[in-house]
């Protein structure tokens, strides 16, 4: 063995429900390689490493880190830009990274209403007033510090710098593993990038030739309506799909799995707010010019702030609510 | 310093064949209406990206109409349903992002109708003067 380091990687979670670090281990035996060729410093779900311990390295001493999760804790804030100051690359990596994700969508409220229902109004508390989580508290040992949270739920890049983005929910392993080898290569496109397709998701889709050339819907349907024919495009069965105006790379695995695409990899690089862009497309295929018959097929949509931003809420022009009452 | 009403400011989409002309002709008139509104030429109201919208008040518009041909008399055929169809939508998720209904309006203005392009940006004015200003990405 030569004395050559390995390149150092980091894998961090914010606010995530833990799928992509489920990303990392589908890796399956291709994750060997990986540790083959990489040293992983700091990866709290699997391994006993402290903040301290990244803390006491040299800045920049890291090659990349991967963070997974939106931003919504003030301690999540302060371990982005202390793995920023380490890391020579940081990778915004999923959804919630990338544009916020679903977590974003609490965006529609605030701390006091979510505090307000979950601690005192849920039908779960049973009656009882739960008592809200305090930032310090004192007891025999000393003060016990929690973290801040905050109104509005962000992405990675509205709190640091960030240099590539690997999309999805979760990303696929095929999408890690070309960017660890993107990485280790030294083959890296321009900084910002979002490494997947460039194009629609509709270019990958097998069913794309069964989707008509002109597609005017009378009727949404939603999925548990219809029996889906796994031959036909979805769209051309009445279920609203996002894979026209989202980005490919995924292979199209929801659909495949006979569900729409949901928008999980964002749009393509042209647009900048996703769910105007679905928003639009969606109002482009309804077949009515009415008014009552467009507000009644609309009404298949009840929710589209959770079908159009249901993973960029976040980094919409809007961001999030204006007031919550 | 700022002193009298709230002076709003409207971002306007007015399709080339219709109410551009209708405003120009107002303007010819010598029509008195609000300086509040400001005209964006477009070929078609259904031009109009949504994201044009979202864009228009995250850099500060208290209000943005939108203004086509009257149905059945779209220049492209169908442009000014498909603006329909947006608007519809647009207007039930800004609703969930907490706009007042008056912050986005839809109106059909021919290119005769000066007088009624006149009255819209009036009564649109006051409308939105009454809502206050608009902040974008408000919340901490």
């Amino acid at each position: 063995m030569t004395k050559k380091t390995k390149p150092k990687v980091a894998f961090y979670w914010c606010a995530s429900c833990g799928g992509c670090e489920e990303a990392v281990v589908d890796l399956g035996e291709a994750v060997l390689d990986v540790v083959n060729a990489v040293d992983i410093v700091f990866w709290p779900v699997a391994l006993d490493f402290k903040v301290s311990d990244v803390e006491s390295m040299p800045d920049g001493s890291i090659t990349v880190s991967f963070i997974n999760g939106a931003i919504r804790l003030s301690e999540q804030e302060e371990m982005a830009k202390l793995l920023r100051r380490k890391s020579r690359f940081v990778i915004a990596f999923g959804s919630c990274s990338h544009m916020g994700g679903v977590p974003g969508l609490a965006n529609l409220w605030d701390k006091e209403s979510i505090f307000r229902y979950y601690y005192h109004e849920a039908p779960s508390l049973q009656g009882k007033d739960g008592g809200e989580p305090v930032m310090r508290v004192k007891v025999p040992e000393g003060t016990l510090e929690l973290p801040a949270f905050w109104d509005t739920v962000k992405a990675l890049d509205q709190v640091i710098d960030v240099d590539y983005y690997v999309p999805g929910c979760p990303p696929t392993p095929q999408l890690l593993a070309n960017a660890v080898q993107a990485l280790l290569a030294g083959n890296l496109p321009p900084k910002g990038s979002v490494l997947a397709g460039t194009r629609a998701l509709c270019h990958e889709c097998e069913l794309n030739s069964t989707k008509p050339e002109k597609l005017l819907l009378k009727d949404l349907k939603r999925v548990h309506e219809v029996r889906i024919d796994s031959a036909k495009c979805l769209l051309a069965q009445g279920v609203l799909c996002l894979g026209p105006v989202t980005r490919g790379g995924c292979d199209a695995l929801c659909v495949r799995g006979n569900m729409p695409c949901t928008g999980c990899f964002g749009p393509t690089d042209e647009v900048r707010d996703y769910g105007a862009k679905g928003l639009s497309y969606l109002s482009s295929i309804i077949d009515f010019n009415e008014e009552k018959d467009i507000v009644r097929a609309m009404e298949k949509v009840p929710d589209p702030v959770g079908v159009f931003y249901r993973y960029s809420l976040p980094h919409s022009s809007l961001r999030r609510k204006r007031e919550v009452k | 310093m700022m002193a009298g009403p709230f002076q709003p400011r409207i971002v306007a989409f007015v399709c080339n064949w219709c109410t551009y002309i209708a405003a120009d002709a107002a303007g010819v008139a010598r029509a008195r209406y609000s300086p509040n509104v400001r005209l964006i030429r477009t070929m078609c109201s259904g031009r109009v990206d949504p994201q044009f919208v979202l864009a228009a008040f995250e850099k500060g518009a208290d209000g943005v109409l939108l203004c086509g041909c009257h149905p059945r008399d779209c220049h492209y055929g169908e442009g000014n349903y498909k603006a329909l169809r947006r608007f519809v939508l647009l207007k039930k998720l800004l609703g969930q992002m907490g706009f007042e209904d008056g912050r986005i309006r839809l109106e059909w203005i021919s290119a005769s109708e000066a007088e009624k392009f006149r009255r819209v940006v009036e009564d649109m004015t006051e409308q939105v003067r009454r809502l206050g200003p608009f902040k974008p990405n408000g919340g901490a």
